[in-house]
């Protein structure tokens, strides 16, 4: 009894910390902002490397989108709203939601074992024997690097995907390329654009956040390195289902 | 310096495609200018709507010319007011059109199906449709189909 207390005041305590580090990144974010090269440097490594990553992924899913949409809409003889089907399921769900799993295992494990290192070999602790605090010069660019590059990262994946369920569905198996384009355009509102938009947003926000503090705080041994990578991974693909799901619901029962 | 010049190169590639990739998809997989920009709304009163949604198309000999702006309870008259957003490429509609709702497919969803009339005025913004014609509620239908072999 009391050590099942004391594992719910322990989590409370990691969580309340962490609002208290989000919070934190929120405060400094508009001075890290002046200094636009460290911010630049973190969306190079955030986002353009996980361009290609992105791309390919998303041509793929896109292209299974289109496999599957067609034989199964094929049933009901609709195979004209392919094009709807794919922009719906990728734009709403599959964009934000892989790409923010595959931001997590690419940029979010690189974050935390970045940080982690820092921690391990001292670096953080020398920042802060020169005065620089390790916050404003280490995570709060990180973060941003991150929070930013998601969105972007999201909407390039969507693109590619609609673009491979296009070249599976229309070249490969068939479907006319008007009704394709004209379906999609007649059934996807700017509001199905902003939800998804809103998506890679807050994962967005949530996958950096996560990353950077499991980082920030690692256990500074090799082990605690590689602990806090994994739980960085853990941690965002669970946090991002859930808020998937929240999101969702928001908007179903908004619109 | 070299190694700078890559990550700014980079950086100023990902985040143009990227603002590239958010234009595509809120201009050409959405249809927000295309009705938007030089369109009229005539309005219709349906008894029953059935699943008639806002955003359903509003078709003529089955192509389509417009959308359902908007769709509104009367509660004095306990109808339906449907708004429809025509194109106005479309300007030429007889102000005697018969407006009803009909379902695309066996399953598909709900749309308003116009039907020209002889009348050589035309419809113009506000104008409202007479002749409505409501959706056919497949509950009611067999209602009828069960009455009416009852008295055979």
């Amino acid at each position: 009894m009391r050590e099942l207390w004391e594992a719910f005041t322990g989590f409370l305590r990691t969580f309340g910390a962490l609002q208290l580090f989000l919070l934190r990144l929120i405060v400094e974010s508009p001075r890290v902002l002046m200094r636009p090269r460290l911010v630049s440097q973190q969306i190079f490594n955030a986002g353009a490397l996980s361009l290609v990553l992105i791309m390919v992924c998303g041509f793929f899913v896109g292209a299974v989108i289109g496999l599957q949409g067609h034989s199964n809409l094929a049933r009901f003889g609709s195979e004209d709203i392919l094009g709807l089907f794919s922009a719906l399921s990728l734009m709403k769900e599959l964009g934000p939601v892989i790409t923010a799993l595959l931001f997590a295992g690419r940029a979010g494990t690189a974050l935390a074992s970045e940080i982690g290192l820092m921690r391990t070999t001292d670096q953080l602790s020398a920042m802060e024997m020169m005065a620089i605090d390790p916050v404003i010069r280490v995570a709060t660019p990180r973060f941003l690097g991150g929070a930013i590059s998601m969105p972007l990262l999201t909407a390039i994946f969507t693109s590619v995907g609609i673009l491979g369920s296009w070249v599976v569905g229309v070249p490969l198996l068939g479907v006319d390329g008007g009704a394709f384009w004209s379906q999609m355009q007649a059934g996807v509102g700017m509001a199905d654009v902003w939800e998804g938009i809103l998506k890679s947003i807050v994962f967005g926000l949530a996958a950096s956040l996560i990353a950077v503090w499991e980082g920030y705080n690692a256990i500074p041994t090799a082990e605690g390195v590689g602990r806090a990578t994994t739980r960085t991974v853990v941690i965002t693909a669970v946090v991002i289902l859930v808020f998937d799901f929240m999101i969702t619901a928001l908007a179903i029962s908004l619109g | 310096m070299q190694q700078t010049k890559t990550v700014e190169i980079g950086t100023g590639a990902f985040v143009a495609l990227g603002f590239a990739a958010l234009f595509f998809l809120a201009t050409q997989t959405t249809n927000i200018q295309r009705f938007e920009e030089g369109s009229y709304d005539i309005t219709a009163r349906f008894d029953n709507i059935g699943g008639l949604k806002e955003r359903s198309p509003v078709a003529m000999a089955g192509v389509r010319i417009g959308r359902v702006e908007s769709i509104v309870f009367d509660k004095d008259r306990y109808d339906a007011v449907v708004t429809l957003r025509i194109d106005s490429r479309y300007d030429t509609l007889p102000d005697d059109s018969d407006a009803s709702i009909l379902t695309a497919g066996l399953l598909g969803s709900q749309y308003v199906g116009l039907q020209p009339g002889g009348s050589e005025d035309y419809l113009g913004d506000g104008d409202e449709l007479i002749f409505t014609q409501s959706a056919i509620v497949l509950e009611n239908l067999i209602g009828k189909f069960l009455v009416n072999s009852g008295e055979d």
